[in-house]
């Protein structure tokens, strides 16, 4: 992991999201969006980031991202997803523009006997997958909107007594959500019904789950982060249980995301100001550790807490692999110093942009140098 | 920065009838409070009444969002100190050049003028080489003129446009571009212009090239350099005579411009003052002077320099600035000085908390005591941080600077924290950990506290648990327990059964939290069929004394249908226990014969309850002697 460059950008960062690439396409990630929050006025912004062709003898080079255009917001910005064609705009080829083009309004509220009726509720997660778009909030309610339809398609209510975190598609009709009491909870669309088909929580205490993300190949492998720091894989086939606990982080997690591509690499940011990348992959005994730039470098054992006796050996994911004598996990710290929260991390192909409550912008073009 | 004697701006507050009502007002952080009173002028013992409240911000520029790059790598450079003068030089000069933009951007001239005052207000003392104990070793004049150099960032974009064009020597800023690299002590560049004007005109060649020999055998002071002051004065002496010859023998009397450029160099204050524009501000007139007349000037004269540099450019035209006062007592070096002249005249502490911070770490400040207790490093670090805190989104940085301050921080911070507005949980939740980081329990507990309530009302029970667990606050926990049990007996079935089922070790927070899960568990477990499990469960929720009084009824029914089972579910000995229960409750109830029917009706279930419940519970312990007797028999 070599350079990774920081632009202060005045506005803190609460979300940043690599625009997708075309399928096929050869290029690198160049664009991504930003929201902010905590400001009177916040922004979704889109960046780009420029053409790096030139290098300076010393190999050093000012690695600046440009504003392309934002538009201004009313209220944090909670979540943010980029899709070729949703959220943003383009008028022509060379000008983008971010406009509204559907908005969805009081999508989520309270209804209570001390609240006036439709007091809003924060939403606070966000995924689609074209062209369908589930919200969950702070009401405990799922939303299921599609783009070209003005209310939502399904709704369930009081989904969870508490406050739904986040949320991420298993298979096309079945969502998988995290709340702040400890637990997944999965969603079959094609029930009729208002019950989750299956609960997955930890015993022990219940730490509120912060984020999820399922890994890109294996749908039965999810990966969530709490308010403790704590990283846990899960394979929803299996008991309720998680395969695994890794201690991680010194405070809330906000995001954990699978690499797209590697599947073998996760990356978690958390409200301690550090962005882990957390390497399984087993083929090369030994690592160089040499060129880790101002990075802290650990090794972790997975210990799994449950006996998974029934998981076929030959389904391998090292992520669910339980012998902590073969699996060796190594955790890099990838930004240069403590900061303020990192709030939010995106991976796209060998590029990774996160963004911070110190309101910067973190991005690296070079991954896996 | 404004001006202290003009006149200030009046602002009519609508709605208010200032005939009629008097105002009054307080100030805050950055706003002013204004309200309406019902005292009127002739009726003074009328009472204070409140009708309307307005809330003024104050125009305050270096809260602008441009800025806050300028508080965060302030505060990032704070916290570290690390090679400090220099970073904070650089982010404030680039602070500088984004602000010149909003100024220049800014649709309202008024404020885009006070945009860049105020900035150049700041900038202008930051970047001044104050005291001589901060800056490495080295010659007064060099830093000076280093500081002239950074401060005037207009020569570089000129430069560029004069390079760019076509023809740089014909361009119309050309000699302005060489006056203003010659005022800078920027010789070398100066030299090169001139070699193009060399190359295009040849009639001035030779005298271009004269110049240009003058400028590049001018001695100067370098850090590096080995000599003695007294050789360098003796070859600058000898240098100034040269120049004087030239001067005298009109080597550049048919180029005026040249001509001028020799007297400035010659260190002539008329020249010099003729060039007013292009300094642009005293200082630079100061330093230029200084440069040209008298190279290794000492730290100790130069505020005799300095003020009359003042009073010669301002030509007793138009009276100083505060700005002028500030740097004034900067050359001076009277630090208290300098810092009550800052404190007055700029809108906000950030300037002042942090230049004092940096006198206070380099032991430069004697530390006067306030008459609250705190030195004056602490005092201003904690008014820069209320001010942080009154911004919606800079108080993050104000808990660090709190945290530097060791008599009154965390005190301050105990009651800022408390008061930040919390419109979703993500914010709570980062509130919280600051919290916690800092074993602030009762700040924990009061927010959380809050959130749950706000969770209540909002029907929310998980979340309110969640919050109540968190902040370890076990009579929330009874609070919340107590409701679903509420809503129990009204529907007759559990709500939110997915948390209920679920506590895990939680429950032991509270009592009631217990019976709750508790009590589930005996209805999941009665719904397995597990009969014996469901008694022995639930005759220890009532022998345990955690079941709530008013739930005892409830249980009790709920143990008819194991007392009606075919086989004995309760043995002799739980039988008694549950018939003490029973007589426990009902002695204690008073027998109501009140004229209410509805009382009556409902006194006349409670009658058919529990004597249903005595039958049962009589033939049960009949059956279960019975089966245990048989058994020991046998």
């Amino acid at each position: 992991m070599e350079e990774i460059y920081a632009k202060f950008v005045s506005q803190k960062i609460s979300k940043t999201r690599w625009r997708p690439l075309p399928p096929g396409s050869l290029q690198t990630a160049e664009t991504f969006a930003t929201g902010s929050w905590d400001n009177e006025e916040n922004y979704v912004s889109l960046w780009s980031i420029g053409d790096f062709g030139n290098l300076d003898s010393d190999g050093g080079f000012e690695g600046d991202h440009q504003l392309l255009c934002d538009i201004r917001h009313h209220g944090d910005i909670m979540d943010l997803q980029v899709n070729l064609c949703i959220i943003i705009c383009p008028t022509s080829f060379s000008h983008l523009t971010l406009s509204v083009n559907q908005q969805w309004t009081t999508a989520h509220y309270h209804t209570g006997p001390g609240s006036p009726s439709y007091s809003s509720a924060p939403c606070t997660g966000i995924v689609c997958n074209n062209p369908e778009i589930v919200t969950v909030g702070e009401d405990g309610r799922i939303n299921l909107f599609r783009a070209d339809h003005k209310e939502a398609v399904r709704t369930i209510d009081n989904a969870d007594s508490s406050t739904l975190h986040a949320v991420t598609f298993l298979r096309t009709p079945e969502i998988l959500t995290v709340n702040s009491i400890g637990q997944l909870k999965i969603w079959d669309f094609r029930q009729q019904g208002n019950e989750p088909s299956q609960i997955l929580s930890l015993t022990g205490d219940r730490v509120p789950l912060h984020c999820v993300d399922r890994h890109p190949n294996q749908q039965h492998v999810v990966a969530t982060g709490g308010q403790d720091g704590m990283l846990s894989i899960w394979d929803v086939r299996q008991g309720t249980m998680p395969v695994s606990l890794l201690k991680a982080h010194e405070a809330e997690m906000w995001e954990v995301h699978f690499h797209p591509s590697n599947p073998d690499h996760l990356f978690t940011c958390s409200e301690d100001g550090s962005l882990w990348h957390w390497d399984a992959s087993t083929d090369v005994p030994e690592k160089s550790l040499l060129f880790h730039q101002g990075g802290r470098t650990s090794t972790f054992l997975s210990h799994s807490i449950s006996n998974q006796a029934n998981v076929h050996q030959s389904v391998i994911s090292s992520w669910l692999s339980t012998d902590p004598a073969k699996d060796r996990i190594e955790i890099t710290s990838l930004l240069p110093s403590r900061t303020l929260s990192v709030n939010s991390l995106d991976v796209l192909g060998p590029c990774l942009v996160c963004g911070t409550d110190a309101e910067a912008i973190y991005v690296t073009r070079h991954l896996f140098s | 920065m404004e001006e202290l004697d003009g006149e200030p701006t009046v602002t009519l507050i609508p709605g208010v009838n200032s005939k009629k009502h008097q105002m009054c007002f307080d100030w805050g952080p950055g706003e002013m409070l204004v309200c309406e009173t019902s005292f009127n002028k002739k009726d003074v013992t009328s009472r204070f009444h409140l009708k309307f409240l307005h809330l003024f911000e104050c125009f305050l520029p270096l809260w602008h969002h441009k800025m806050f790059r300028a508080h965060l790598v302030c505060h990032f450079i704070f916290c570290r100190l690390v090679r400090v003068s220099k970073n904070y030089r650089s982010v404030i000069r680039a602070c500088m050049e984004e602000m010149h933009q909003v100024a220049i951007a800014a649709k309202d001239p008024a404020s885009g003028r006070q945009y860049s005052s105020q900035v150049r207000g700041v900038t202008t003392v930051v970047l001044a080489p104050l005291f001589p104990s901060l800056l490495p070793a080295g010659p007064l004049l060099l830093h000076l003129l280093d500081w002239v150099r950074l401060h005037v960032c207009e020569v570089d974009s000129l430069s560029a446009d004069v390079l760019g064009s076509e023809n740089p020597s014909k361009h119309e800023s050309f000699w302005n571009l060489v006056t203003i690299l010659v005022l800078q002590g920027r010789l070398d560049e100066a030299r090169q212009m001139l070699s193009k004007e060399a190359d295009t005109s040849p009639a001035s060649a030779g005298m271009c090239r004269i110049m240009g020999e003058l400028m590049r055998t001018m001695p100067i002071l370098s850090p590096g350099n080995t000599q003695t002051l007294t050789e360098l004065e003796l070859k600058w002496q000898h240098w100034h005579e040269e120049c004087e010859r030239y001067l005298q023998d009109c080597t550049f009397a048919s180029n005026p411009h040249l001509e001028s450029l020799c007297k400035i160099m010659l260190g002539d204050e008329a020249a010099l003052l003729e060039q007013k524009e292009l300094l642009s501000n005293w200082y630079h007139f100061l330093v230029t002077r200084l440069l040209y007349s008298n190279p290794t000037v000492k730290p100790i004269d130069l505020q005799y320099y300095a003020q009359s540099s003042l009073d010669l450019f301002l030509g007793g035209e138009s009276s100083p600035e505060p700005l002028d006062n500030i740097l004034m007592a900067a050359f001076e070096f009277d630090i208290h000085q300098v810092i009550k002249e800052c404190s007055i005249a700029l809108s906000n502490w950030w300037f002042v908390a942090h230049l004092t911070d940096l006198l206070d770490h380099c032991k430069l400040l004697q530390s006067h005591n306030l008459y609250f207790g705190s030195n004056m490093r602490e005092f201003l670090l904690l008014e820069y941080a209320s001010g942080l805190f009154a911004h919606p989104s800079l108080w993050q940085l104000g808990v660090d600077y709190f945290d530097y301050c060791p008599e009154l921080g965390r005190v301050s911070l105990e009651l800022h924290i408390e008061r930040i507005p919390l419109n979703t949980e993500q914010k709570a939740l980062k509130v919280l950990r600051i919290c916690e980081q800092r074993q602030m329990t009762e700040q924990v507990r009061s927010i959380c506290k809050i959130l749950a309530m706000k969770a209540v009302r909002n029907n929310r029970l998980g979340s309110a648990l969640s919050w109540s667990i968190r902040a370890k606050d076990a009579a929330f926990a009874t609070l919340v327990s107590d409701r679903f049990l509420r809503d129990y007996c009204e529907r007759g079935c559990f709500s939110d059964l997915d948390l209920i089922d679920n506590l895990g070790p939680a429950m032991m927070l509270s009592d009631r939290l217990t019976f709750l899960g508790k009590y589930r568990e005996f209805h999941r477990v009665y719904g397995e069929k597990r009969f014996a499990d469901a008694a022995s469960l639930l005759l220890s929720l009532m022998t345990s004394q955690i079941a709530p009084r008013s739930f005892w009824m409830t249980l009790l029914t709920d143990a008819l249908p194991l007392l009606e089972q075919k086989q004995v579910i309760f043995s002799a000995e739980q039988t008694y226990e549950l018939m003490q229960c029973l007589e426990d409750l009902t002695s204690g109830r008073p027998v109501h014969r009140g004229p209410d029917t509805q009382q009556c009706q409902d006194d006349d279930i409670e009658t058919t309850k529990v004597e249903m419940l005595r039958l049962a519970l009589a033939r049960n312990l009949a059956r279960a002697i019975v089966r245990e007797g048989s058994l020991e028999g046998s």
